[in-house]
């Protein structure tokens, strides 16, 4: 990954820039147009910050009329564009392109509409995910999907990437609260999917922007279903002397109907990370930690605990205590909350990986982990969102130790391979990116990547919006689109034709 | 292999049969209309083909594994066997799939794991749980162009690559023919009950369905019958589904919440489930099998003022579903009605009318599904193209 190949620079392009930065200037007046080096600096990576490139030109657009203006603009002139949110990807998703316009989205920060008897809320792209739960709290509402830089990441953000969150199983990921989206394409035409009402009509093209990573068209408006918040929450902390316990833990509790608001794991070096750090008073004689979070009205809440515990006690729990208040469950939130952090204390580096995999294989995956640690001679501490069996992996390394960053790589690329090989995916809530770009063909045969880049070929046929993430390599859409048929090899030759 | 009947059937029993006759449909440029049990031939447009591929014979569940919520079966597998199969593990597909063989004038509990994904036609808990699309995780599939393809995967999270299994969901057969479908199922409620209000005006339930879904009761059910549809007193249901201590605990939170909406009464479990299970099938309207009959998705505040608009000009009988944002309607009258049901869905905050039970003559003659504005129009045939560039799958089924 670290040899990343990027889409050949467009010379003419290049050539072309002084024009270019003067004719942006005039479609997003005033400091829309952002051209000089070292203003454009801040904006050189995302989140994941291994990788960087100095953006061609940024262009801040204040309207959607801008935004399409933009679009059609670099669309009329063969420009590629990469379009940004809030810059928190950990995939690459944001990275620059040199001969690429930036299209950064924070100004679209405002809250258009609340609507209460509809329980949905209209936004622009760049108001944070927590922004909208702001919005609404007041009258006990929020917004599900908490992905972990919620603070920061922007709606536009986690549309383009289906963010997720710690209550994925309960209340699903950014795609399934969705009800609407504005999106403007690559040509500059603006189009309006689902809305207020409960499903778009037609073909689910909402369903397929969704998580496309910035590839399909630029969002400029989304609405968003909004719940009622929980009654109460009460959570549970219980230790395992085995991570096969803790697993057949997770596994009971579902069998036996109850699907929690949140359900997180912890192994040993995770857990002891996460001790030193905030002293949150987890048992450190344990080789797997689980929190299960249990929401929704008192008399459930308080009913399920006694479930959950009996199950925890049948599964060999050495450790099982229950939160009694809100302090007491912040408390058993707070080390798992401020489980990177507190690897990044133990190390210089940290990468963090993000698989997800049949829950059901997660002792399999860990003794696997392990044996690959002692190989690698790196080590590796796991937090696992075990609902849903999304695996974060974080591979403790020194960057400036030469040629750590490329076994630490290596390593990873290892542990995604072993997430496609006992049936999971290279990618649970990050996204694709540039980071696991090449890895696509691990999960995926020559045909399926085909029948998707085809999908892109209809939004966006010259893959002028951000090419180089996602798919190791852009076919040509002329070419995608021709047919081979092999004649003579007619299955029904008694069938009559027409 | 597959076998050809006279009359031009195509009968794949593998993935390399369908993948085979959709070879030699697309390369000779020979339509074909694909089905299952053909329980929802009669939703949409009417076709012209000459050959059927029927995947009826492409059946069985795959994977079933209760611990890890996730089931997959062949496309052409009969949902009754799924459902039966989920039922002895007290697990279910939240989405309550829709039964329309009542409304549509065939038996009920026909349909196979491929129609129902092919139509995204889900049931009254679409307002808490989603629907269909919401629970498709993967699928494996032909498409138009006659290249197999899988999407997703057997996991809830997964952001890998664009999410064709939803591209496909709801696309009626017009994209690619699926031959295996992962789908997330999840334990069903210990009980449920139904907090019924009676004799509210339309307005005044919309009104409180809102109140009761804003709330914290997690109503999982919000549905209004006007008298005359539910016999001689308007009804308002509300239901509650969870372990028995909570059902019992809420729907006493929301019988004070709804005070001053009506007179109140409680279904218990046997007669609430049978109750959602007409609401979900459309049962009201499945007697007069000869009068045309909308399905109307839209704002569910506005639902109340789509009806009143329609019903100044034209003889209807109504009910809502998802706190209005669902409007079953049926004509009383032989004109479909469609002009005068879409300008009252754009007056009134927008959303879309399918026309759901009408004659073939009827259903070639007006656009089924909502029309699309230009430029949407546009993307979603060039959407359907690169699935299907020669148009051999459904041709016309969604109208374009």
């Amino acid at each position: 990954m670290s040899g990343l190949l990027m889409p050949a620079l467009d010379q003419s392009v290049l050539s072309r820039r002084d024009k270019i930065v003067s004719d942006l200037g005039r479609l997003v007046p005033g400091e829309g147009v952002v051209s000089d080096e070292s203003e454009m600096r801040v904006f050189e990576s995302d989140g994941l910050t291994a990788y960087k490139a100095m953006p061609f030109i940024v262009v801040l657009p204040e309207t959607v009329d801008q935004v399409a203006a933009v679009l059609k603009y670099c669309h009329r002139h063969s420009i590629k564009v990469v379009p940004r949110g809030s810059g928190t990807s950990l995939s690459g998703g944001a990275l620059p392109l040199e001969d690429a316009v930036l299209l950064v989205m924070s100004r679209f920060n405002r809250v258009l509409e609340i609507d209460y008897p509809n329980r949905c809320v209209v936004v622009q792209p760049g108001v944070t995910n927590l922004g909208i739960t702001h919005a609404v709290q007041g009258v006990g509402f929020y917004y599900a999907p908490d992905p972990s830089s919620q603070i920061a990441c922007s709606i536009g953000g986690n549309v383009a990437e289906n963010s997720g969150g710690v209550h994925c199983l309960k209340y699903g990921l950014t795609a399934n609260n969705v009800l609407g989206i504005e999106l403007v394409t690559i040509e500059g035409e603006i189009l309006r999917l689902g809305g207020k009402h409960l499903e778009a009509e037609g073909y689910d093209l909402l369903g397929i922007i969704t998580g496309s990573e910035g590839l399909l068209g630029v969002v400029t408006e989304v609405t968003v279903r909004i719940l009622q918040k929980p009654e109460t929450a009460r959570a549970l902390l219980v230790g395992f002397p085995s991570s096969e316990e803790g697993g057949q833990c997770v596994a009971d509790i579902i069998s036996d109907g109850i699907i929690p608001g949140g359900m997180e794991m912890m192994d040993s070096l995770a857990i002891q990370a996460a001790e030193d750090f905030v002293h949150a008073g987890y048992p450190l004689d344990v080789e797997a930690l689980l929190i299960v979070e249990l929401d929704g009205p008192e008399a459930e809440v308080d009913y399920l605990i006694q479930r959950v515990r009996e199950i925890a006690k049948r599964n060999n729990s050495s450790t099982l205590r229950t939160s009694n208040n809100e302090e007491e469950r912040l408390s058993f939130w707070a080390g798992r909350k401020a489980a990177f952090p507190a690897v990044g204390r133990i190390s210089p580096d940290y990468y963090c990986m993000d698989g997800t995999i049949p829950r059901k294989e997660l002792p399999t995956v860990l003794a696997r982990m392990r044996q690959l640690s002692k190989q690698y001679d790196l080590r590796v501490a796991n937090v696992f969102h075990a609902g849903d069996g999304n695996l974060h992996p974080l591979i403790l390394y020194d960057a400036n130790v030469p040629g750590e960053l490329e076994k630490t790589e290596e390593f990873g690329t290892e542990i995604l391979k072993l997430c496609v090989e006992v049936g999971g995916v290279l990618t649970g809530e990050h996204g694709v990116g540039v980071e696991k770009r090449d890895l696509m063909p691990e999960m995926f045969t020559e045909d399926d990547l085909k029948q998707q880049i085809r999908v892109k070929c209809a939004f966006d046929a010259d893959h002028l919006l951000n090419p180089g993430k996602v798919f190791p390599q852009l076919h040509r859409c002329a070419e995608l689109g021709r047919m081979h048929v092999h004649k003579g090899q007619v299955p029904f030759p008694d069938l009559p034709r027409f | 292999m597959n076998t050809v009947e006279e009359g031009g059937g195509l009968h794949p029993e593998t993935d390399d049969d369908v993948l085979e006759a959709i070879r030699w449909a697309a390369g000779e440029e020979v339509p074909l209309e694909v089905v299952g049990q053909g329980s929802k031939r009669n939703l949409g447009h009417p076709m012209q083909t000459a050959h059927t591929l029927d995947l009826s014979g492409l059946s069985g569940i795959t994977l079933f594994e209760p611990e890890e919520l996730v089931l997959s079966a062949r496309a052409g597998t009969p949902l009754s066997a799924i459902v039966d199969l989920l039922d002895e593990h007290n697990q279910e597909m939240q989405f309550e799939p829709a039964d329309l063989g009542p409304l549509l004038g065939d038996l009920p509990g026909q349909g196979t794991l491929g129609g129902l994904v092919s139509t995204n036609i889900c049931g009254p808990r679409r307002l808490k749980s989603g629907s269909v699309r919401d629970h498709i995780l993967g699928i494996s599939a032909v498409s138009g162009r006659g290249e197999k393809f899988k999407s997703g995967g057997r996991v809830v999270k997964n952001v890998t690559g664009y999410d064709l299994a939803k591209g496909v969901t709801g696309a009626y057969g017009t994209l690619a023919v699926l031959t295996d479908i992962i789908i997330k199922v999840l334990p069903k409620a210990e009980t449920e009950q139904t907090l019924v209000l009676e004799g509210l005006d339309d307005q005044r339930a919309i009104e409180a369905m809102a109140l009761a879904m804003g709330s914290s009761a997690e109503v999982s059910g919000a549905a209004h019958l006007p008298a005359g549809v539910s016999g001689t007193r308007a009804c308002t249901l509300l239901r509650l589904e969870g372990f028995a201590p909570s059902v019992q605990y809420r729907i006493e939170r929301l019988h004070k919440l709804l005070a001053g909406f009506g007179e109140q009464h409680h279904l218990e479990e046997q007669t609430s489930r049978a109750q959602w299970w007409a609401v979900r099938d459309c049962i009201p309207f499945a007697q007069s099998r000869d009068k045309f009959v909308w399905r109307i998705s839209c704002v569910p505040s506005a639902g109340h003022s789509i009806v009143e608009t329609i019903s100044k000009s034209a003889s209807i009988d109504h009910f809502f579903d998802w706190q209005g944002g669902l409007i079953w309607l049926q004509i009383n009258g032989h004109e479909p009605q469609d002009a005068l049901i879409r300008a009252a869905i754009r007056a009134n905050g927008g959303g879309h009318a399918t026309l759901i039970r009408a004659d073939a003559a009827t259903r070639q003659s007006l656009s089924v599904f909502q029309p699309q504005a230009a430029p949407l129009a546009a993307l979603s045939r060039r959407y359907r193209e690169n699935f299907d560039p020669h148009g051999v799958l459904n041709p016309g089924r969604m109208g374009q």
